[in-house]
């Protein structure tokens, strides 16, 4: 069962087609990511899912309904969209940011109310960012920031989220504070996420139902523990690897074998040395 | 960024009004210093007239005091001109800085000024002495071809149009457009005498039946900057994240270049192409109450009044008898500041 698809999607920047005839279905009450290598047309999909881009022909659809067909805000009530890298305004603070989040939610006779209040404290809160609700977002690092931007979406009440890339020109730390965050959104709170991820690993461990893409076409798609194999990451990503499971998760975890051969005679003297921690822990 | 080098920035971003209750009082206080500024304004002059006398001139007025009457004719339809030109560029600046995202957008720097004061130009040179309310028609026409032609120049190629191309395509137009201004006017003895002051932006002699015909396009526009201040704000996070939120982005960018448009093209028939205000107001105000435009909007026209009201009165007392035209004033205010924006602002 799925509310949000595409059928026979094709997408293009002026002429430069990038998706051709492309069907998906995002499973209801999960975690997508969408991975592929650059230029995969992962982040295109997205902007065809989120009318951010306009299809050529095919569409999206939303519970039977093409998306274009819906009024802006009605689709912004059920679907929210943060594109990759967003830049705030240099002064706007967190609490204003966040506050924007009720745009579609508000009318000429709705202006702000006590239920638009309410439900912005509490995507500080839920983001932990309240603290800093009234800095502005300039001033944030950029764990903080992505986290506002987050709660801006989460505001918006939306079933879904649609994320490009989220975790892109964070820190390792940042990187895995704001998955653990989509986590919880998912877990507790039952929004549908789907984002664009470039870390194969990070897509292993926190999406249910991975989308694998490559020059515009599903190469895979399903849960990661079957979906990513080696031979599928050698398709994906032209890339020889080797998969094996994360130590704390037990989803899968891509290990590159790196060109130089004397990486890869190494490997061998490496699985030994695996197989003996292994053995005596 | 670490978070002590994140905590030292904050102090320097902090608006000036951080309370959103003292926003109104500040409003209402700024609106009480414009009307200060417009009393003494309408004193200063070749002769000084008294406080009391103005009272007296526009409350109770006197046809047979000549006094009275230069505040009627002359000092009044000056000092009106000057608020409603500045609020106008003031706002038309703000509102372009929140729509690109692009801290230089300002009429003068976007090509907007410089087509109105030509299409104005040309209209004198073609007709010789044209009708009042033709000022006004050449002006708009002026301000939105300048202004299309600069977002065209300004988007070809990669990336669209970035703050750094649109200034470009603004100043390459801006002198290519000011040169045949210049031409017509070298070439024009009768053409030149009539606008000659005008041309530099000035507020000297502005006939209230001018004034007449030109208000009502600056009211117009300063009513639709009003309309749609919170659709700016949601469009300066950026085009994708307001249509994400659900913003019609198309219809608004329509409206606020016709708002742009009114404005521009209304001040520039008015008092000719005065740069930098709407440069320079818009960044103090933001400093001020922030980046709310339901805010920024009033506060950007009742500060630009200010500071046109101000410019006018220095650059009439700073070489008595003589006068500079106000827009030799606002230059020397604002080309200093426009260099410390791009210096500081202007990331690529």
């Amino acid at each position: 069962m799925s509310q949000l698809t595409a059928r026979n999607l094709s997408l293009a920047y002026e002429n430069n087609i990038i998706i051709e005839n492309l069907s998906v279905d995002i499973p209801d009450g999960k975690i997508t990511a969408l991975v592929g290598p650059n230029g995969c047309g992962k982040s295109t999909l997205l902007r065809g899912l989120s009318r951010l881009l306009k299809a050529q022909s095919g569409g999206a659809v939303l519970d039977g309904q093409d998306i274009w067909k819906l009024p802006t805000k009605a689709l912004a009530k059920r679907l929210g969209i943060l594109p990759q890298g967003p830049v705030a305004p240099e002064g706007l603070t967190v609490h204003e940011l966040v506050a924007q989040g009720r745009y579609p939610h508000q009318s000429w006779f709705q202006q702000w109310s006590r239920e638009d209040e309410r439900i912005t404290r509490e995507a500080l809160e839920i983001t932990g960012v309240l603290e800093f609700a009234d800095r502005p977002v300039d001033t944030l690092s950029g764990g903080q920031r992505q986290r506002a931007w987050i709660a801006m979406t989460l505001a918006q009440d939306s079933e879904y989220i649609l994320l490009d890339e989220p975790t892109t020109f964070l820190d390792m730390a940042y990187q895995i504070e704001v998955l653990d965050l989509l986590h919880d959104l998912n877990l507790e709170r039952g929004k549908i996420i789907v984002m664009v991820l470039h870390d194969l690993n990070h897509a292993c461990r926190y999406a249910d139902h991975l989308v694998a893409m490559c020059g515009g076409r599903i190469v895979a798609q399903g849960d990661p523990m079957q979906v990513v194999t080696e031979e599928m990451v050698q398709e994906v990503f032209g890339m020889e690897c080797r998969i094996m499971p994360d130590p704390v998760t037990g989803t899968p975890m891509v290990v590159p074998l790196g060109r130089s051969a004397k990486l890869a005679r190494q490997l061998d003297l490496v699985n030994e040395c695996h197989v003996r921690v292994l053995a005596s822990a | 960024m670490t978070a002590h080098a994140a905590k030292t920035a904050s102090s320097n971003t902090t608006r000036i009004l951080g309370s959103r209750a003292l926003l109104l009082p500040g409003l209402l206080l700024c609106l009480v210093l414009l009307v200060l500024c417009l009393l003494w304004s309408i004193t200063l002059g070749a002769a000084d007239i008294s406080p009391e006398t103005v009272y007296t001139a526009l409350f109770n007025f006197d046809s047979t005091s000549f006094q009275h009457l230069i505040i009627q004719t002359v000092r009044l339809p000056r000092v009106l001109s000057g608020v409603i030109v500045g609020a106008s560029l003031a706002v038309a600046g703000a509102i372009m800085q929140g729509l690109t995202r692009n801290p230089l957008a300002d009429s003068g720097i976007l090509g907007i000024n410089s087509g109105a004061a030509f299409a104005v130009v040309l209209a004198v040179f073609i007709m010789g002495d044209p009708p009042l309310s033709v000022y006004a028609v050449f002006g708009l026409i002026g301000a939105a071809v300048g202004a299309g032609l600069v977002f065209t120049i300004g988007s070809m190629g990669r990336g669209g149009a970035t703050p750094l191309k649109l200034t470009l395509a603004g100043i390459i137009l801006t002198s290519f457009i000011s040169s045949f201004t210049t031409a017509i006017l070298i070439s024009d003895q009768e053409t030149l005498d009539k606008i000659r002051f005008w041309t530099a932006g000035s507020l000297s002699g502005r006939e209230m039946s001018l004034l007449a015909q030109t208000a009502p396009l600056m009211i117009a526009g300063l009513v639709g900057a009003v309309i749609i201040s919170r659709q700016v704000t949601t469009i300066s996070l950026g085009d994708d994240i307001a249509r994400g939120l659900g913003q019609n982005t198309g219809w608004v960018k329509i409206v606020a270049a016709v708002v742009v448009v009114l404005l521009a093209g209304g001040a520039v028939s008015l008092a000719g192409p005065i740069g930098f205000v709407g440069l320079v107001v818009p960044h103090v105000v933001r400093f001020i109450v922030g980046v709310d435009y339901r805010w920024v909007v009033p506060y950007s026209a009742i500060f630009g009044g200010i500071l046109v009201t101000v410019a006018d009165v220095l650059a009439r007392v700073i070489i008595r008898p003589q006068e500079l035209p106000v827009g030799v004033m606002m230059a020397i205010i604002g080309a200093p500041f426009f260099i410390w924006l791009a210096r500081w602002k202007v990331k690529r």
